[in-house]
């Protein structure tokens, strides 16, 4: 495939061949630009508006670095083919066609020198590749699909159907459409699972783009569903220290022989939710209770774990609430307010001790939050000692205060009523 | 040690400081002074217990000196400081915040008091005019102090408040820029507000409440019309003893109900201002200020061409010029009568200052 | 309680007299107590939010090692770099709010609720934590260690 690439450069002409530089290339846009705008038809009017934001038009790569042919000539002599011109390519030729220039490393290094040059020998290790090759599937998705024709903008630039945030709506453009994805057979509700999901969530809602959308899982050019013995690798490209439990842990061992896709198996693919303690035990929504029953030795364990995390939750929980009292009341409380924060550590160590799947794990992460959590407490009701005194200071001074005014009235009543008998005597 | 034998120490000691100070001539006319008994002798003693909660404002001030950061970077955090590791600073600062609302409130009513019983009519005029100066310092007071812990409340309460100052006409903005000390609310603000709160306020205020006691020791308490008209003798009371140990015994129990107040709803901190955030929902000034703000916020956009909220400030501010000249216009008509019209404007004024406050708090911030 | 004052008993009298000295003495003294507790200065003199003052030398803190500390009230971590000099950060981790940790194996900051890790200039280098550290100014006075907020 590769040498048939190489035969279909090397026969193409000088008009064909890759530009020499934005000189060249500024002009060729001019004769092709001048014409096409004209058009009345609109299929071949509207590629010269969107190509203006293209990144290659910003570069100096004009249409004649794709599609060939003389942009100084005028008229159909511009669209000789004996100049190299091609028209319209085929769906077949398009990868051969980006990757003239875009697997040309000494090339690309001219343009952006850090970009890769692989994308097309991993497009033909993909799905979409292979049968574009053996079947030439019209379905398939092909450079064209994601990166779009003529208005193509790098990842980075928000607009650019391969921006982070779009990515899944350019990769569910097909996959969601049940018509289209008939004659497959797989799933087409990936895209709705998907935007359900923790991932999504944190990218559109909390902008953090760094979180995971389809090409992070499935590979950029080279996509294709995880292997079942793999999904931890995926997962754990972020979630190192899960992934890393789970591989020692039992289920690490057991599940890629029992052919149980890892991760996946508890936490779901795409509409992988926030994972809260109700995921843990033999409760309604937990996950464990999908294998083990109660008897087991796996559900004792798993029951086990859930007591240890929600005891300590609950501890935490009563020490923040005592110490956020007697704060709301004024005391000081910051150094116990700190000291409570690492028992949050333990907590999402405990939490992650899960995934070894070890009784044992959680409790030595528990055992330090406990020693915490006990120490917060005392704090705290040494504080709210701090606002007894105050109600005892209270009703002392009250107390005074109140013994006072009745000595003033009665003092008042004594002296009026000796003046008033000063008065009336003799 | 009983109170007679600290007379007789009191009594010897007596002779010695009369021979340097001199002051008998000065106890001789106190010793004078009384207060007359009627059924609005009531009122009477509101002017002191204002006057009672100043003090303690004053005293409580001058503590809260001893560790307060007037800069924007220090302000809140100093407070925090106050309210969590000194020793009783939660109460120091729990009196100042709850007396100051104290006083405000019986500044009002000493104010109505007067409004409603006359107290303004010749030869009292000046004490009126004073006595709308304190008024204002205390409002002023009130606005100042607001600010100095630096809180998200405060600051964003004092960008409205201040943003309305430069809605008067033509000073508008050249006094919004001298309130604020520059255009927009900031470190620049706390640090004029701090001069004006600890400094300003309280030398013009200790003046002119110096004026005012002056002058109503002159002339005396005012008894109101309709207690005149009645024309028999009034019974007198004196002022040492009688009537300052009632004084003391209200004062008591100020001094209670604000240990009481301080003890179970300590003064509040909650976020440090940051200008960069946007303003939480539900910003209120304090209570003395509400039914302006609502009224303000009730107004409409436009009144005959003018700006709405520029006719409402200008309205109020008609309005305490009225109430300033009010001894001048409210003089005795045909057969020494006074008008009644100006107690219904009194009673009205009343009426509307209660209700809108109540609306201000009861409306939903959202709407 | 209407007496003739000649026929008020003295010891009456005498009693109002004594309440209300000892009243008036309790009160002055109910008054007095907290002003003068409040004259007198805590043990920490000053506001720690912007600046604390660390309870260990500069002397105990090795090359390549890291300690935390408490800053007003969040953690901070100190740290020593190699070459010998002092930085602080916010020992929060930007993910979750774990406390981070110095690892001198790593050479510089790393949280181990889900291996995030921090570069010696608090910037976020691997790892879920989206954003840096909080960066503090370190000053030594002498043998003491000061840390604030800001430059």
């Amino acid at each position: 495939m590769a040498a048939l690439a190489f035969l279909w450069c090397a026969a193409a002409p000088a008009g064909g061949q890759q530009p020499s530089g934005p000189a060249q290339g500024a002009q060729q846009a001019e004769s092709c630009v001048a014409c096409h705008q004209a058009l009345d038809d609109e299929r071949l009017s509207s590629p010269v508006a969107s190509f203006a934001a293209d990144v290659h038009a910003v570069k100096g790569l004009g249409c004649a670095a794709c599609h060939g042919g003389d942009p100084q000539a005028f008229g159909p002599e511009a669209m000789d083919p004996a100049k190299g011109f091609i028209g319209r390519p085929a769906r077949r030729e398009i990868p051969q066609l980006c990757g003239r220039c875009h697997s040309d490393a000494a090339f690309m290094r001219r343009y952006n020198p850090s970009l890769r040059v692989d994308q097309v020998t991993e497009y033909r290790t993909s799905v979409h590749g292979r049968r574009l090759v053996q079947f030439n599937d019209p379905r398939v998705a092909t450079c064209v699909s994601c990166h779009r024709v003529h208005a193509i903008r790098p990842p980075t630039d928000p607009q650019s159907s391969v921006h982070p945030l779009k990515v899944a709506r350019t990769c569910g453009a097909c996959h969601a459409d049940s018509v289209r994805m008939a004659p497959y057979g797989i799933p087409t509700d990936q895209l709705r699972r998907y935007e359900t999901s923790v991932h999504w969530e944190m990218m559109s809602v909390k902008h953090d783009l760094a979180a995971p959308t389809c090409n992070d899982c499935h590979g950029n050019h080279g996509a294709a569903p995880p292997g079942v013995s793999w999904v931890g690798n995926t997962c754990g490209q972020c979630h190192t220290v899960m992934q890393r439990l789970f591989d020692q842990s039992p289920h690490g061992r057991v599940f890629p022989q029992m052919g149980v896709p890892g991760c996946a198996a508890c936490h779901r693919n795409h509409d992988v939710q926030h994972a809260g303690d109700e995921l843990l035990g033999l409760g309604a929504a937990a996950v464990c209770s999908g294998c083990h029953d109660a008897e087991s030795r796996g559900g004792e364990q798993a029951v086990a774990m859930r007591r240890l995390i929600d005891s300590l939750r609950v501890d935490f929980d009563s020490a923040d609430g005592l110490l956020r009292r007697a704060e709301r009341s004024g005391v000081e409380v910051s150094q116990g307010l700190f000291e409570l924060q690492e028992a949050r550590n333990a907590l999402v160590g405990a939490r992650t001790a899960v995934h070894a799947s070890s009784v044992d794990a959680v409790r030595a992460e528990t055992e330090k939050g406990f020693s915490i959590t006990a120490r917060a407490r005392a704090r705290g009701g040494r504080a709210l000692g701090e606002l007894r005194f105050r109600r005892t200071g209270l009703v002392i001074s009250v107390t005074i205060i109140l013994a006072l005014i009745v000595g003033l009235v009665l003092k008042i009543r004594q002296l009026e009523s000796s003046s008033l008998s000063q008065r009336e005597s003799p | 040690m009983s109170l007679g034998s600290l007379r007789q120490r009191f009594t010897a000691l007596g002779p010695w400081l009369e021979s340097r100070l001199g002051l008998a001539g000065l106890w001789a006319v106190a010793r004078k002074k009384d207060v007359p008994v009627h059924r609005h002798t009531l009122w009477y003693y509101l002017g002191g217990m204002t006057l009672f909660l100043f003090v303690i404002q004053i005293g409580t001030g001058v503590l809260l000196l001893f560790y307060y950061r007037p800069s924007a970077e220090e302000a809140f955090e100093s407070v925090q400081f106050l309210m969590a590791e000194v020793q009783f600073g939660w109460l120091i600062r729990s009196i100042h915040a709850w007396a100051a609302n104290l006083m405000i409130f019986t500044l009002f009513l000493h104010f109505f008091s007067a409004l409603l019983l006359r107290a303004y009519r010749a030869p009292r005029e000046l004490t009126w005019l004073s006595g709308m100066g304190l008024l204002g310092l205390a409002l002023g007071f009130g606005f100042t102090g607001y600010l100095l812990p630096w809180n998200e409340l405060a600051y964003f309460a004092t960008r409205v408040g201040t943003q309305i100052v430069g809605v008067v006409p033509v000073a508008g903005d050249f006094f919004l820029r001298v309130l604020r000390g520059g255009e927009e609310v900031s470190g620049a603000t706390l640090t004029r507000f701090y001069a004006i709160h600890v400094a300003l306020l309280p030398a013009s205020g200790l003046a002119i409440v110096g004026l005012h006691l002056y002058l109503v020791q002159k002339h005396g308490m005012s008894v109101p019309p309709g207690v005149e008209r009645s024309g028999t003798a009034l019974p007198r009371m004196r002022f040492f003893p009688n009537f300052l140990l009632r004084d003391l015994v209200g004062w008591l129990a100020a001094l209670a109900i604000l240990a009481a107040l301080a003890a179970f709803l300590p003064a509040e901190l909650g976020k440090k201002a940051d200008p960069f955030t946007s303003a939480p929902a539900g910003i209120r000034p304090e209570w003395y200020f509400m039914f302006m703000f609502q009224t303000l916020k009730l107004l409409p956009a436009h009144i005959l061409g003018l700006e709405g909220e520029m006719v409402g400030v200008v309205g109020f501010g008609l309005a305490a010029v009225f109430l300033l000249v009010l001894p001048f216009v409210d003089r005795p008509g045909q057969g020494g009568r006074l008008q009644p019209v100006f107690t219904w404007i009194g009673i009205g004024i009343i009426v509307f200052v209660i209700v809108l406050t109540y609306i201000g708090y009861t409306v939903s911030p959202t709407k | 309680m209407n007496q003739d004052a000649r026929g008020a008993p003295a010891s009456r009298r005498r009693f109002l007299d004594w309440l209300l000295g000892t009243t008036i003495g309790g009160l002055v003294v109910s008054v007095l107590y907290p002003v003068v507790r409040y004259i007198v200065p805590p043990p920490a003199s000053e506001s720690a939010a912007s600046s604390v003052t660390l309870p260990f030398t500069a002397q105990e803190v090795a090359p390549n090692t890291g300690r935390i500390f408490k800053f007003g009230s969040r953690p901070g971590i100190l740290v020593r770099t190699p070459s010998g000099e002092l930085r602080a950060f916010g020992a929060t981790c930007t993910h979750l709010g774990c406390i981070v940790q110095y690892r001198p194996d790593l050479g510089h900051v790393w949280c181990a609720c889900h291996n995030g890790h921090f570069d010696l200039n608090g910037r976020n280098i691997a790892g879920p934590p989206p954003a840096p550290l909080e960066v503090f100014a370190v000053h030594e006075r002498g043998d003491q260690i000061v840390v604030g907020k800001g430059t």
